[in-house]
């Protein structure tokens, strides 16, 4: 089988978020464009839903995955953890951004290795890294580290080198110190 | 002595087994059962039980087979052997990994029957030191990905950093780099494809490209003294301009190599024990592929023409005249022939570029970012300044959120960028193609022999250093 990518139409960013909201109005909580893609921040408990959605809608038709992973952000209160998914449009040629933030008292959201079958080792990568939950996934667990590992390295208040140095201090990097 | 004449005629069932596995013929096996029971009349008789157990296990296994993807999810939970099955670990290290991957499988003979792979024996947490570095210093970082390929990395990662502050690049740097980045997937796909050679078997067409990809790394050298881990150009552009004796090697190369490629390719395409090992090895079908997010050489041998220099040009890539190779059926073979005409591709669009280099700066206007030579450091007032802020990572980008991506040596090679303003990155993912599609190995291997999965694993181009970041 040979499937020809042929580049339809351009879409324009008011018509996929339309698309999204008539059938997820409430569920689409803010949109931005950050340089070419357009970036939704979705409902954690729709998120499977607007992912299943948008890989089957035939206007859309988001059929591939590229890249999904996690962000810490220590400071926003009941929205510590971001998951960020990349999607891509190929026969609408347009790429797609959702982020779903979960609190950090219980980081879980559905996994989409169902829709995709090449999230599953980017969702243990992120649960390795973030300890994010993805409920329903068939094997969780570390992929790059040690099984025993008792932490989850990425967060932000694991500090990469030791923590007693003063030359590297936050300070120095453009940023208060936690 | 009893038991072991039951041990014997317990492997010759075994043995039968796979021998009509393979054949799917009854006929064929009663008359061997036949034959060995006239050459060894001492053992004991096949009843009609023995039979049956053993019309079992012919059926578990082919329905093992056709749902596969049923056995992957299984093979990843632990489960005990139970005798009928032999196990054994295809690596971390083992010569025909190419890398450090452990894979364990689980065989009846020589058929696979599951596999479950185990990453990571190489991970260098790139994530995480990119948040503690400024942004020049990341590049050294991407050069350790994909190490057959690192100009497209460090390529990559600059483009990135460009996209982001939103700087104009001269023509003439677009081009160069566009020279540099197809000299480097010619010196990947090279490397893969007569590393499928050595594990067919022939071992002449591993060492004869090899002469012409260190006219490649002659070249990276001519334009930063680097060969392997390359670190090749700055955000902003290139550190010098190409030298005399680039322009000399290079000329050179678009001669010669086109030449010595073809009798390279002359050695393995048509030949008739290369196509048998490789056909119908490790197939998979697009739509799988699709579903696995799969990109690169991988998912065009399995028919779908997806190529990110085509779909959203960066560096100028719009300007060049060149095709996308797609395959049919994605195993071996096709990966195999994808990989070679993109090499002819990509030698047509260096002649293109070459051909049409434009005159100018081989580098941005850009002093935020780009270390001013010595000599101004010296001499000038503002270098001086700027040179300080660059080495000590003072330097302004602004906050936000960028996504860049560039057609690696084997996929989507993707960056996203989070920048809160200060000096290093918020957070740094890479897309890294190879840990991605590796997923799938488990699936395509399912049903094959061991040999094809050392095939297919060397096909698929995963290299250790990108998989494990």
């Amino acid at each position: 089988m040979i499937l020809t990518l042929t580049k339809l139409e351009k879409m324009n960013n008011d018509i996929i978020l339309s698309r999204i909201q008539e059938h997820f109005s409430s569920d689409v909580i803010s949109s931005e464009v950050n340089f070419d893609i357009l970036t939704l921040e979705i409902s954690a408990s729709k998120s499977y839903e607007i992912i299943e959605f948008l890989k089957n809608d035939e206007i859309l038709d988001c059929s591939f995955l590229t890249l999904l992973g996690g962000v810490h952000y220590p400071e926003d209160l009941n929205r510590e953890f971001a998951i960020v998914y990349h999607l891509h449009s190929w026969r609408k040629d347009f790429r797609l951004r959702l982020k779903v933030f979960v609190p950090a008292e219980n980081p879980s959201v559905r996994s989409i290795v169902k829709i995709y079958n090449g999230a599953n080792w980017m969702e243990r990568e992120t649960f390795d890294f973030f300890g994010i939950i993805f409920e329903g996934h068939p094997n969780l667990k570390r992929i790059l580290n040690m099984d025993d590992m008792d932490y989850f390295p990425m967060r932000k208040e694991y500090a990469l080198e030791d923590a007693t140095r003063e030359d590297k201090d936050d300070r120095f990097f453009g940023r208060s110190s936690n | 002595m009893q038991l072991e004449k039951i041990k014997t005629i317990d492997f010759l069932e075994d043995h039968l087994i796979n021998m009509s596995n393979m054949k799917e013929e009854n006929i064929a096996l009663s008359s061997t059962l036949n034959n060995s029971e006239e050459s060894t009349p001492k053992f004991k008789e096949v009843t009609h039980e023995s039979r049956e157990s053993l019309e079992k296990i012919l059926s578990d296994v082919a329905e093992s087979n056709t749902n596969s993807e049923v056995t992957h999810e299984k093979s990843d939970s632990k489960e005990t052997i139970d005798g009928k099955y032999a196990t054994i670990n295809f690596g971390p290290t083992h010569p025909a990994t190419h890398g450090i991957f452990q894979n364990i499988l689980k065989v009846d003979g020589e058929k696979i029957i599951s596999s479950e792979q185990t990453v990571g024996y190489i991970h260098r947490a790139f994530e995480k030191l990119a948040e503690r570095r400024p942004y020049n210093q990341i590049t050294p970082i991407t050069d350790r990905l994909n190490y057959c390929s690192s100009p497209i990395n460090n390529m990559g990662w600059h483009m990135t950093v460009e996209k982001l502050i939103g700087v104009e690049i001269p023509k003439r740097v677009q081009y160069m780099r566009v020279i540099i980045m197809e000299l480097a997937r010619i010196a990947d796909h090279l490397i893969c494809n007569s590393v499928i050679g050595v594990d067919t078997g022939a071992l002449t067409s591993f060492f004869y490209p090899f002469s012409e990809r260190e006219k490649i790394y002659e070249l990276y050298e001519e334009v930063c003294g680097a060969r392997l881990t390359t670190n090749i150009g700055r955000i902003g552009g290139f550190e010098r301009d190409f030298t005399p004796t680039f322009h000399e090697k290079l000329k050179n190369f678009l001669r010669t190599f086109p030449k010595a490629f073809e009798e390279f390719n002359s050695m393995l395409e048509r030949n008739r024990i290369f196509m048998d090992r490789t056909k119908g090895a490790g197939p998979i079908s697009a739509e799988r592929a699709l579903n696995y997010s799969f990109t690169g050489p991988n998912l065009r041998a399995a028919g779908v023409d997806y190529d990110v220099r085509v779909m959203q040009p960066y560096s100028s890539y719009e300007d060049f005249d060149f095709i996308i190779p797609v395959g049919v059926n994605g195993d071996t073979y096709d990966r195999f022939m994808v990989r070679q005409e993109e090499v002819r591709q990509s030698i047509k669009i260096i002649e293109q570029a070459y051909k049409n280099l434009p005159q100018g700066d081989y580098k941005a206007d850009l002093p935020e970012f780009y270390l001013p030579p010595k000599e101004d450091v010296y001499n000038n007032m503002e270098a001086l300044i700027y040179h300080f802020k660059i080495v000590m990572g003072e330097t302004e980008i602004p906050a936000g959120e960028v996504y860049h991506s560039v057609e690696g040596g084997n996929g989507e090679l993707g960056f996203y960028l989070i920048s809160d303003g200060g000096r290093t990155p918020y957070r740094l993912q890479f897309r890294r193609p190879c840990f991605i599609y590796y997923q799938a190995y488990p699936e395509m291997i399912t049903g094959m022999t061991i040999s094809d999965a050392v095939l297919t694993l060397s096909s698929m181009n995963v290299i250790a250093g990108e998989l494990d970041a």
